[in-house]
């Protein structure tokens, strides 16, 4: 409840001194849009300067096709953050999705390995947005919970042990195959991340994710049903992580409980460097996947130079303080 | 602290302006505050009572005019400043830490200590030591947030007392207290006059400044009415020189709705945190204005209508259909909107576009397998956006870069989208320039030409005057007056509005 005069106007900044913060404004906002585009370009080109095998179809393509675990949870991610929650839960629930997976490869068709690993995704998807909207827990520690509950579960059903699947070949078929010279893991990665990208920047629901993101409160007295939009976005991230998960089992015909340890992370990381705002509200798929990729390619520069990988790790973190604070300076001069 | 009554005043202003954008809020006030007295700031809702405050405290400078405190001249940049040349505020809202005792709540920052640790002896005993000086008797060791509001106020006034203030400034002390809370602040800022403390004090309960004030200074529209002795004044000459704000705007023509005119929204009994036994009917083409004072309860009721606060007693119909368990979303369907009170916190997006902005709430209708069409979306948003006439109407600049008045329109606009039966306006105006204002008018009177209900919430008493064709007054939660807007005065809509609550 508010006591203060009413009478005082909300924005005390006479208009022509506005106006040049606006005009300045807008600028740094494109900055931010456009921002890691360009990092991304320059690396790319020293990239190909200085290392022969780094422009090669075989490299480019194996380097996307590694990341497919990581560009479809951050794909989704991206979701929850722009709707203003955050999920923590994508390592435990690949994690789960593998184990899940490689278990009923054992017993049963590769098919209904593949999509009983990606239900229990959505399923504990489900439960994070519950947990986080409903239940009114913050989304970072419901994450973390739901994070520790499922990699216990995946521990339980193993029993720390490897799960392998080396004598089911065709459960190998959703990554080993190949479609003109491209692996399927590839293809679902791209099916995947153009899907939800244009359900952020095109569809009624991903407006209502920027609206819940980005201003809970009016999107409610709009008539946007925040809850909802919020758990859809969990229940993808979780459909994801799964989705990872089940591709990289069927990749290396083996799971264990504890493999996707850092992944949340890696994908949390690549999406902010991408320059989408933890805040919420502010973010898009393409984002992500330039910010993923562009950490792959660090990752692959160091290994091509033959430089200490210790130094990639560093350069990682300062790139991540960077976005973060980009994102932080434009929201202050906003303010 | 030695202080011999100074010959000149403790406080003068001379012209002191203040200007928010296009709003004058202070305009050349020339004021005098002696020494040792409890000195009133009184005036409607807007008159510029705060913002005198704020000035005086060091939270506003003011755009011209000079202030002497003690015969010397003074710039404050800061209530920090202010506060070290003897010049603290109470704020309504209160700024203690919850968490620590009321002792360490007063000391705060200048904790006797040695050695980086603070000697809990010595802040005891200082206490003690100040609420004796003061003659208060709060606990020292009791956590602050398990005090009454009335004692954490005290630990705020020994926290300015003992950082040797002689000059306390208090907006609205008594606005969140209890009947014998307030009891106990009056005998607060008797102890602090008596020990030769000045006192200004902010209030809108005109009985407790005639009770506590030594002098009373009345503001109307930025500007000093007079200033007399307490002595001099009664209630209804307050109201009396409160009242007749200049005009800065004109109103549209009025055109009632006839007596047959089908009833549009119909409220019974409703009853929700802030709000008891709201009753009252908005007919097609009426405009019904909602009057109080800041904290009376009109936002929550409006709330309370559209489903954003839970009510737990009443009926709300529109049309004639009884509209149970709602929410925003379900009264949106019904075809009640509400333009809230606040644009930028409750209504915009501020980075995203004005055109997302407009189609928020009709995004369904725009899109088709719940995709946008973008072409479509572009068509009614730039038609919808010219009909409330938004300047300069780019529907892809972000809505944080639109002017007030120009953001109050876009919410126009999106609730235009829905094509309500009822508008509820909540604070339309607030904070917008006076050209928009008249822009803004002129859109309420043609909605309910169109045979809207329109639900108008104003702080601003001529505005709702102005246009509305019947008056609700809210005081304390409930409707106490119901006033013909053809014929109400504004005396009559201050009366009701500000008639004491049964202090003393």
């Amino acid at each position: 409840m508010s006591l203060i005069d009413l009478q005082e106007p909300a924005s005390p900044v006479p208009s022509r001194r506005l106006g040049l913060a606006r005009s300045r404004l807008r600028g740094l906002v494109d900055v931010r849009r456009g921002g890691i585009l360009l990092p991304f370009v320059a690396l790319f080109i020293a990239l190909s300067a200085t290392s022969g095998p780094f422009l090669t179809k075989a490299n480019l393509l194996n380097i996307v096709d590694q990341q497919a675990s990581t560009l479809i949870p951050a794909a989704a991610a991206t979701l929850v953050l722009v709707s203003g929650g955050i999920d923590l839960s994508i390592g435990a629930v690949y994690g789960l999705a593998g184990v899940t997976a490689a278990h009923l490869a054992l017993v049963t068709n590769p098919v209904i390995a593949w999509v009983a690993g990606v239900g229990v995704g959505l399923l504990v998807g489900l439960v994070n947005g519950f947990v986080a909207t409903v239940a009114r827990i913050n989304a970072l520690i419901a994450t973390l919970a739901t994070s520790y509950v499922v990699s216990g579960i995946s521990s339980l059903a193993t029993g720390g042990n490897i799960i392998t699947d080396f004598n089911r070949h065709s459960f190998n078929d959703l990554a080993g195959t190949s479609l003109f010279t491209v692996r399927t893991s590839t293809w679902v990665t791209l099916v995947v991340v153009v899907v939800l990208a244009f359900l952020l920047a095109r569809s009624t629901l991903g407006r209502y994710m920027y609206a819940a993101g980005g201003n809970a409160e009016a999107a409610r007295l709009a008539g946007v049903r925040v809850h909802k939009v919020q758990i859809i976005a969990f229940a993808l991230s979780g459909t994801a992580a799964a989705l990872g998960g089940v591709i990289d089992t069927s990749r290396v015909l083996s799971a264990q409980s504890s493999s996707g340890a850092d992944l949340a992370f890696t994908v949390l990381a690549g999406v902010v460097v991408g320059g989408t705002s933890i805040l919420g509200g502010v973010g898009s798929v393409w984002r992500s996947v330039v910010g993923v990729l562009f950490i792959a390619l660090i990752g692959n520069g160091f290994d091509l130079l033959g430089l200490d990988p210790l130094y990639e790790q560093i350069s990682l973190g300062v790139l991540l303080i960077l976005a973060v604070g980009l994102d932080a300076w434009t929201r202050l001069r906003r303010a | 602290m030695h202080r011999v009554v100074p010959p000149a005043p403790h406080v003068e202003l001379r012209g002191i302006s203040k200007q928010f954008g296009g709003v004058r809020a202070l305009r050349s006030v020339s004021l005098q505050i002696r020494a040792g007295t409890v000195h009133a700031l009184v005036g409607e809702n807007g008159a510029g009572k705060s913002t005198l405050g704020k000035v005086i405290s060091g939270v506003l400078a003011p755009d011209s005019g000079e202030m002497q405190l003690s015969g010397t001249p003074v710039a404050f940049r800061s209530p920090r400043h202010a506060l070290e040349h003897g010049v603290a505020t109470i704020a309504q809202e209160l700024a203690i830490v919850p968490e620590l005792t009321a002792a360490e709540n007063v000391f705060l920052g200048a904790e006797p200590r040695r050695a980086g640790y603070v000697r809990r002896r010595d802040l005891s005993e200082r206490y003690h030591a100040l609420c004796e000086h003061v003659g208060f008797a709060v606990p020292a060791h009791q956590l602050a947030g398990r005090l009454r509001t009335a004692d954490q106020q005290k630990l705020e006034i020994l926290r300015a007392v003992a950082r040797d203030a002689a000059l306390i400034i208090m907006d609205e002390p008594s606005a969140a207290l209890t009947r014998e809370e307030t009891l106990h602040l009056h005998e607060a800022i008797c102890s602090l006059r008596a020990r030769g403390c000045t006192v200004v004090l902010v209030s809108h309960f005109l009985r407790e400044v005639l009770e506590l004030a030594d002098a009373i200074t009345v503001l109307r529209d930025g500007a000093v009415v007079r200033t007399s002795l307490a002595s001099e004044e009664s209630e209804s000459t307050l109201i009396e020189a409160m009242l007749g704000r200049s005009l800065d705007g004109t109103f549209p023509p009025k055109s009632p709705p006839g007596a047959d005119a089908p009833v549009r929204l119909a409220v019974e009994w409703l009853s929700a945190p802030g709000v008891r036994d709201a009753t009252f009917a908005v007919r097609a083409g009426e405009i019904v204005g909602l009057a109080g004072l800041v904290g009376a309860g009109r936002s929550e009721l409006v709330h309370a209508i559209v489903g954003a606060r839970r009510a737990h007693a009443g009926s709300v119909a529109i049309d004639g259909r009884r509209a149970t368990r709602r929410s925003p979303r379900r009264m949106l369907r019904e075809g009640v909107v509400m333009i809230p009170e606040s644009r930028k916190e409750q209504g915009l997006l501020l980075e995203r576009s004005v055109a997302e902005n407009t189609a928020l709430s009709t995004l369904a209708s725009l899109s088709r397998l719940g995709l946008v069409r973008a072409g479509r979306e572009r068509k009614v948003v730039t038609e919808v956006l010219a009909k409330v006439a938004v300047r300069p109407a780019r529907p892809e600049a972000p809505a944080g870069a639109l002017s007030g008045g120009n953001q109050q329109k876009l919410l126009f606009a999106r609730a235009l989208l829905c094509q309500p039966a009822v508008l509820i306006a909540d604070e339309p105006t607030r904070g917008v320039d006076v050209g928009a204002r008249r822009s803004i008018y002129d859109l309420v009177v043609e909605l309910a030409g169109q045979g809207l209900g329109v639900l108008l919430v104003s702080s601003d008493v001529e505005e709702v005057l102005g246009l509305s064709h019947r008056v609700l007054v809210m005081r304390g939660g409930e409707i106490v007056r119901e006033l013909d807007g053809m014929v109400a005065t504004e005396h009559e809509v201050l009366e009701a509005a500000f008639t004491a609550r049964g202090v003393s």
